[in-house]
């Protein structure tokens, strides 16, 4: 007798509850431990100093201003990522040669940290608005290339096959076929990157800036202000969930025809 | 993806005197050979297969599995390449594949993002074909699969034998030379199946395409066709031709009749049996 069922459906109000209490038993956990004193307040802050820390710094706008700053950085750098990496990808995933030029490369460079990046992104660009802007581009870039490839080679052959001997040329069939067949995998890779862009802001923000999120945690951290940090991990967290949220909303929309949509 | 490689022609493209001189041959197959070549050696797969195929024929394409039979129909498309031998069509050489030889496929290969009726207005799309007549033409077709209903349906609301109808409907809307059926029914269940077999064969004898039709279903065969080729394995050739002859006229009932039983065991006959 199984009593434990793999894959065994589960209803969505039931679903969401139990989302709802993991974050809740979180929560009360963080609360015993810090109100109890049983951690020092540097170690770990009372979540109400953190509420209070977000009231105080959305009131004097500066949360605020951060928050803008680094949804651009993200945004900008991200965009680029993705208008130079989404055509190399689907040429990688449908050309060999090009494949056996680029995978390799990217397979490499993908595994270097970015944070080791800073110093040269520091000679070479300067520590200007670029700087931070190719930080994530250079942490989103590789990887998208070869996420876009992937999708583009789950394509069924069968498919494009088929456009053949309806009259479709090589051009046709990645036009026509390729690119609108892998477009809910490929918004779906889309909502992964930009979720990973988040994780570099940290990282992009170490690069002489005075503004942005990352950098408030990294100066919270200079004066032991760990409600600041609690408050700014948050916030990038729940920015990070918003972006993914509305991808995948934008998704089901657009893309209804998928099949198991 | 190997399909995109630029294709290198590797069967002869200059005039060489075509034999197929029978008056209204369709395809014609001379000496098509296939070889892999693998670290062990060379494998031959097919070996000198012949086939005649006329104007308006039924033809199936029977044979054990590893006969080659749908590699044999993937040349014809163009989407495979014989090692040696000619595949001719209506006097051309078969260089790739083209919108003169419609194929259905064993998989579901509808395109997703397009409703039923731009599945299959999508050749004629593609051929620029004026609006109105794609409409007319897909309006046509969608009554002959009787799908009419389901027009601005999309392929994920549709059931599996219901693919297959839009996906015949999309080949011959684009109205090919020829149509090639590679193990079209295979994912269907019987019912379902035995319908396909029954409208197929209607939409055959009404509007008389040339059809290729390659299955492992001997039944399935004998039933549809006016010839069979069947085929042996290792190296895959043609072990004999066998005309169908049957009424025109084709019931499910047929099935039960001496004349197609004693049809069924003569092709059963002569498709090798491995033991296991």
């Amino acid at each position: 007798m199984i009593h434990i069922k793999i894959r065994k459906k589960l209803d969505k109000k039931k679903y969401t509850l139990m989302a709802v209490i993991s974050f809740l038993i979180i929560l009360s956990a963080w609360y015993i431990a810090s109100a109890s004193g049983a951690i020092g307040e540097i170690f770990l802050p009372k979540p109400q100093n953190v509420i209070r820390y977000y009231i105080r710094a959305f009131s004097d706008g500066s949360l605020w201003e951060n928050s803008k700053i680094s949804i651009y950085r993200i945004t900008l750098g991200f965009i680029y990522a993705v208008i130079l990496g989404v055509p190399v990808g689907i040429l990688t995933g449908t050309f060999k040669k090009i494949e056996a030029v680029v995978r390799p490369l990217c397979e490499f460079i993908r595994y270097m940290p970015v944070p080791a990046f800073l110093p040269l992104i520091m000679v070479w660009i300067g520590i200007g608005e670029n700087a931070k802007v190719t930080v994530i581009f250079i942490g989103t870039f590789f990887q998208l290339v070869l996420m876009v490839a992937d999708d583009a080679m789950s394509v069924p052959d069968d498919l494009i096959n088929a456009s053949y001997t309806l009259g479709t040329n090589t051009r046709e069939a990645i036009f026509k076929i390729i690119i609108p067949a892998m477009m809910p995998r490929l918004m779906d890779t889309l909502r992964m990157m930009i979720g990973w862009a988040w994780t570099y802001l940290v990282s992009a923000e170490l690069v002489a800036a005075d503004t942005g999120l990352g950098y408030t945690i990294l100066k919270s951290q200079r004066f032991l202000k760990t409600d600041a940090i609690f408050a700014g991990i948050i916030l990038i967290g729940l920015l990070g969930l918003i972006t993914d949220r509305l991808f995948a909303l934008v998704n089901k929309k657009l893309f209804h025809w998928a099949e198991g949509g | 993806m190997p399909l995109l490689k630029t294709r290198k022609n590797n069967l002869p493209e200059q005039n060489s005197h075509i034999e197929a001189n029978l008056a209204n041959s369709k395809i014609y197959v001379k000496d098509l050979c296939k070889v892999y070549h693998t670290a062990k050696g060379d494998i031959v797969a097919m070996k000198d297969i012949n086939i005649n195929i006329l104007e308006n024929e039924f033809v199936s394409i029977v044979g054990p599995s590893g006969c080659g039979k749908s590699t044999l129909l993937r040349m014809i498309a163009g989407l495979d390449k014989a090692t040696s031998g000619q595949i001719v069509i209506n006097d051309r050489h078969i260089i790739g594949p083209g919108a003169d030889r419609g194929m259905v496929f064993q998989s579901y290969t509808l395109f997703p993002w397009m409703t039923v009726s731009e599945n299959i207005k999508f050749g004629l799309k593609l051929r620029k074909v004026p609006p109105r007549e794609q409409e007319e033409i897909a309006e046509r077709y969608l009554k002959v699969i009787r799908l009419e209903k389901f027009k601005n349906s999309y392929p994920k609301e549709l059931s599996g034998g219901m693919k297959q109808r839009v996906a015949i409907a999309r080949a011959l809307a684009n109205s090919p030379e020829v149509l090639l059926m590679d193990e079209p029914f295979s994912a269907l269940d019987p019912q379902t199946r035995a319908d396909m077999q029954l409208l197929i064969r209607q939409i055959w004898q009404m509007e008389k395409p040339t059809i290729v039709f390659v299955t492992h279903d001997i039944e399935e065969a004998i039933f549809l066709s006016n010839k069979i080729y069947v085929l042996t394995s290792s190296p895959g050739t043609v072990k004999k031709e066998v005309p169908v002859l049957l009424p025109y006229e084709r019931e499910l009932s047929l099935k039960d009749t001496e004349k197609f039983i004693q049809y069924r065991k003569e092709v059963n006959a002569l498709i090798e049996h491995k033991s296991l």
